[in-house]
């Protein structure tokens, strides 16, 4: 049985123009000790997705559809429900360790203060537990590490302490909302090691949450491709990442530096990302999409499944538009 | 492509619900402005309104509140509701022109702060320390007691203390315009500095020093009508809400003597705050921010 | 490699390497420009507006003698031009000489250390009790934001900054003395009771000093009315100030961060949220500190209490210039401490801080 099943999920935000759909019918399962990775541009309703499974929306945030985790229906959760598997069964790790973590509290507190309240041991037990937290995401010093506070250290090390705190109730789900985004090149690749090992080590079940393709080629066993809040293609890493089915996974391919694409930073794909509540209808990338076709704007696109994984959204013929001038 | 640093801070930001309200949506504001609305019919139309007139001294001494008399009578036989209907002819119109007289002196030096920047802009801001570090109504109590008890001369103390925060909202509003792009790209477009100033910045002004002297309204009659009690405003006979509440004062067994002329400065003072309030609201975030700080 | 420690506590780097000390003696002395300045700005408006010292001061009859006018003017330095006055104010202001007070012909300092406690006593309740309430029900307001409690408190917060203190105490003082009577009456003593001996010039203390549990009694039921009035604005500013404030923290990385780890909401606001919001609610606590010693003048004159309002409303009537001076040094001392004060503290606890500061 897979960890996480999520159905038909649609998560309803309220913006200044009204309540507007961010993430939109989206159907996804993830297996114990499985790294997914969910991939799209800004707005595209990834973080929305994560924080829906932890029940963290923002303000008057809705969700509607399925979330099966460990069996329990997450959907219609009350604050009190969602606060015993918070912490404790799902964890999270956020973009920016910068602004994360809290500036006064000491490393010991952020680290431990949720191993105490949710397991109820003392606080010499959560100590070690402490330490042995930071040995792990290899910080150095951990005792004296213990009693600084965040601003002490950069950048890769708050974020390995931003990890270590997401460990520390052995959680069952860690989802990583763009881990590496906010770091430098050289920090990141550490970044990326570190969570490999620790699904290798624990079985530890991931979601990595980015933008950046590149991140997810290593690290991911299968991909979700996400546009204006809906899936467009999932499958096998490795698959995705050669033959790209829909066209805007082709185009997010493309863009990828080393794919010996034309450029970085999405050249191949014309035209900018949706904004929230202004998503267009039927295929909402039909507005940049090369082979769009009239009714790709009315029809919700249709389910074409490739080998036992590969599916992508897409109601105009893939194989009409198979990849061309691949490298 | 670049993703902002916290997106759901931005987007629990557009979700908040005071962004597209405009104040006719928030119940407070009508609340407000009815009040407010009733207080101006009332000091119009006075003499057709009050039941007797302010000055007459006809009716008997501390008549407690009945029907003839709905709030009673005060001291010297005067009928407290048509004192208190008149009260709206002084307080009103007074603390309005102290607002707007403050508004535009603190908004012309202000505005030459921010706009000169540099020494100019030191020593102003230097100044206007000064002024908030100062006890508003100790200078004003002096300012009202040299110049002799009168209401003008109330008007003109409390001006004097009031006008620094619109100096410092106009200074700190010129300055961030200055960064902005519209501002540089006026001056590559060749028009001279001071019609940038005026033409291009003023409606950015405008809006949140009206909204502060929309929040200010209220301060301005509280102090006002607080000078009045002190015997510094407004001078008897004359039917002055602050001043009424001071005769109330020296005949605290006669409680409808300052009680009710006291709950005409709360209900008008308490709806200008109403409407303050649900204007700041209205404006966007950050110049509501900026009004806040 | 990356940097494994970027900024490791140190308290000599603390102190040295951050510019502290510097910092904190720059404060200090703009601090003294500022309240030098308010002397200035004081004597040059009560200069500029027309009226005359020794009207208010002398008797009609003794008016009317012109010897008796030129030795008034003579003995209070009137006669001489107004730079000469400020400049001879200054000179023995930095000895310590605050001048005659024209209206209690006392030495202003002897005047200020009589009245200003007691403003001081109530001042300090007032705001003890205001920080107290609106750092409860501000918070109370921000996380149930928009929701019926949220609204209840924020009518009632705009309610307390909307009510005129003078007719505040007015009510208050018919309701609690006149007809309940659970309040003692007006003064800080009963007529006739002996004040405890002066240590700190504040009532209650010098009593509770003094072993005098009594006089500690009496004297806090005297000062409990006037204080709850002088409060009821600054709990609206507080109040409404906390919640802004906490809705602020609220939207903060951290603060969704502490969520995401399924602590108790209560610990959340409790530690992630409050601690961080404490010191801008205290910043501005200690601003209303300062208001509030000006703003009691009109409660004083409620309550008679013998306070720096009362006084500085006498000298205000009497165009006791040195009266005046000596009233918004104190004031504006208060409220130029205050934000040193709040100024350090921000440098040693918020971290953030520190750090953004190098």
């Amino acid at each position: 049985m897979s960890l996480l099943k999520v159905k038909d999920l649609t998560v309803t935000l309220m913006t200044g123009s009204g309540p507007a759909d961010a993430v939109r019918r989206l159907s996804f399962e993830l297996n114990h000790g499985e790294i997914l990775g969910i991939a799209g541009e800004s707005g595209s309703g990834k973080t929305m997705t994560a924080l829906s499974i932890l029940g963290l929306l923002p303000y008057k945030g809705k969700t509607s559809g399925s979330i099966l985790f460990d069996g329990q229906e997450i959907v219609g959760f009350k604050a009190e429900q969602f606060r015993k598997i918070r912490g404790k069964d799902v964890a999270m790790i956020f973009q920016d360790p910068m602004t994360s973590l809290h500036p006064m509290l000491t490393v010991e507190t952020q680290l431990t203060e949720h191993l105490r309240h949710h397991r109820k041991v003392s606080k010499d037990a959560a100590r070690a537990k402490a330490l042995e937290l930071l040995d792990t995401v290899k910080i150095p010093d951990p005792a004296s590490a213990l009693t600084a506070h965040p601003s002490q250290f950069s950048g890769g090390m708050r974020q390995r302490i931003a990890i270590a705190m997401a460990l520390a109730c052995d959680p069952k789900l860690l989802i990583a909302d763009e881990p590496t985004t906010a770091l430098d090149v050289t920090v990141q690749a550490g970044i990326l090691q570190l969570l490999k090992d620790l699904r290798k080590r624990d079985n530890l079940s991931v979601i990595v949450i980015t933008h950046d393709l590149g991140v997810l080629s290593s690290l991911a066993d299968r991909l979700l491709i996400m546009y204006a809040g809906a899936e467009v293609e999932s499958g096998i890493t490795s698959q995705i990442l050669t033959s790209p089915k829909h066209p805007y996974t082709q185009g997010l391919i493309e863009a990828l530096p080393d794919s010996g694409g034309s450029g970085k930073n999405l050249i191949a794909i014309e035209g900018m990302p949706p904004e929230l509540g202004k998503f267009p209808s039927g295929c909402a990338f039909h507005t940049r999409c090369r082979f769009a076709q009239e009714r790709c704007k009315q029809d919700w696109p249709t389910q074409v499944h490739f080998g036992s994984q590969g599916r992508i959204y897409c109601t105009v013929n893939p194989s009409a538009h198979e990849k061309t001038g691949q490298s | 492509m670049k993703i902002s640093k916290n997106k759901t801070a931005k987007i629990a930001k557009e979700a908040k619900p005071g962004n597209s309200n405009s104040i006719w949506r928030q119940p407070l504001a009508i609340v407000g402005v009815v009040t407010i609305g009733l207080w101006v019919v009332a000091a119009i139309f006075a003499p057709w309104i009050a039941p007797y007139d302010p000055l007459s001294q006809d009716a008997d001494k501390f008549v407690t509140p009945s029907a003839k008399h709905w709030m009673g009578t005060d001291e010297l036989n005067r009928d407290i509701l048509s004192r208190v209907i008149y009260g709206a002819r002084i307080s009103l119109p007074y603390s309005l022109l102290l607002v707007v007289l403050s508004a535009a002196i603190g908004s012309i030096i202000g505005g030459i702060s921010g706009y000169f920047g540099g020494k100019v802009d030191a020593v102003i801001m230097r100044i206007t320390d000064m002024f908030f570090a100062f006890p508003a109504i100790v200078l004003a109590m002096a300012v009202a007691a040299a110049l002799g008890p009168e209401i003008r001369n109330a008007v003109i103390a409390i001006t004097i203390v009031a006008w620094p925060v619109y100096a410092r909202l106009v200074r700190g509003l010129i300055l961030n315009a200055k960064q902005n792009d519209y501002v540089t790209a006026s001056a590559l477009l060749g028009s001279s500095s001071s019609r940038t100033l005026l033409v291009d910045l003023r409606p950015n002004l405008s809006g949140p020093v009206f909204v502060l002297a929309a929040l200010e309204v209220g301060n301005a009659l509280l102090l006002l009508s607080g000078l009045s009690f002190l015997g510094l405003g407004a001078q008897p006979p004359a039917a002055e809400w602050g001043s009424m509440v001071s005769m109330g004062a020296v005949n605290f067994d006669r409680w409808w003597v300052g009680l009710f002329p006291g709950l005409a400065i709360l209900t008008a003072v308490l709806a200008f705050n109403f409407i303050g309030d649900a204007l700041r609201d209205a404006l966007d975030p950050r110049t509501a921010k900026a009004l806040r700080d | 490699m990356e940097p494994v420690l970027t900024d490791r506590f140190s308290p000599m780097k603390f102190f040295r390497g951050t510019g502290f000390i510097p910092f904190i003696v720059k404060r200090i002395l703009t601090s003294f420009l500022l309240i030098f300045g308010v002397t200035f700005i004081a004597f040059s408006i009560t200069q500029l507006v027309p009226g005359d010292p020794v009207a208010a001061n002398l008797g009609q009859s003794a008016y009317s003698d012109p010897e008796i006018v030129a030795a008034f003017e003579k003995e209070f330095g009137l006669d001489q031009p107004v730079p000469v006055q400020y400049l001879r104010y200054i000179q023995n202001l930095s000895k310590g000489n605050f001048g005659i007070s024209l209206s209690s012909k006392r030495p202003v300092l002897d005047d200020l250390k009589e009245y200003f406690p007691a403003t001081m006593e109530i001042a300090l309740v007032a705001v003890v009790l205001a920080l107290f309430i609106g750092l409860i029900f501000g918070t109370i307001s921000a996380v149930t934001r928009d929701r019926l409690p949220d609204q209840i408190i924020r009518v009632f917060s705009l309610t307390g900054v909307s009510m005129p203190t003078f007719w505040t105490a007015l009510v208050a003082f018919y309701i609690f003395f006149f007809l309940l009577g659970w309040a003692p009456g007006t003064g800080r003593l009963q007529p006739g009771a002996e004040a405890p001996e002066n240590v700190t010039g504040l009532f209650t203390i010098d009593a509770l000093i003094a072993g005098d549990f009594a006089t500690f009694r009496e004297a806090f039921a005297y000062l409990l009315l006037p204080a709850i009035v002088l409060a009821i604005y600054a709990v609206g500013v507080l109040t409404r100030f906390t919640r802004a404030s906490v809705l602020e923290i609220l939207g903060n990385d951290y603060v969704r961060t502490a969520r995401s780890k399924g602590l108790s909401e209560f610990t959340v606001i409790r530690r992630h949220v409050l601690r961080p919001a404490l010191l801008a609610i205290i910043t501005v606590a200690g601003v209303a500190f300062a208001s509030l010693m000006a703003g009691s003048v009109l409660v004083e004159n409620v309550f008679s209490w013998p306070g720096l309002g009362q006084y500085a409303y006498r000298a205000a009537v009497g165009l006791d210039l040195p009266g005046i001076m000596g009233v918004s040094m104190v004031v504006a001392t208060v409220y130029i401490t205050m934000n040193l004060i709040v100024d350090i503290l921000y440098r040693v606890i918020d971290p953030q801080l520190r750090k953004g500061d190098q």
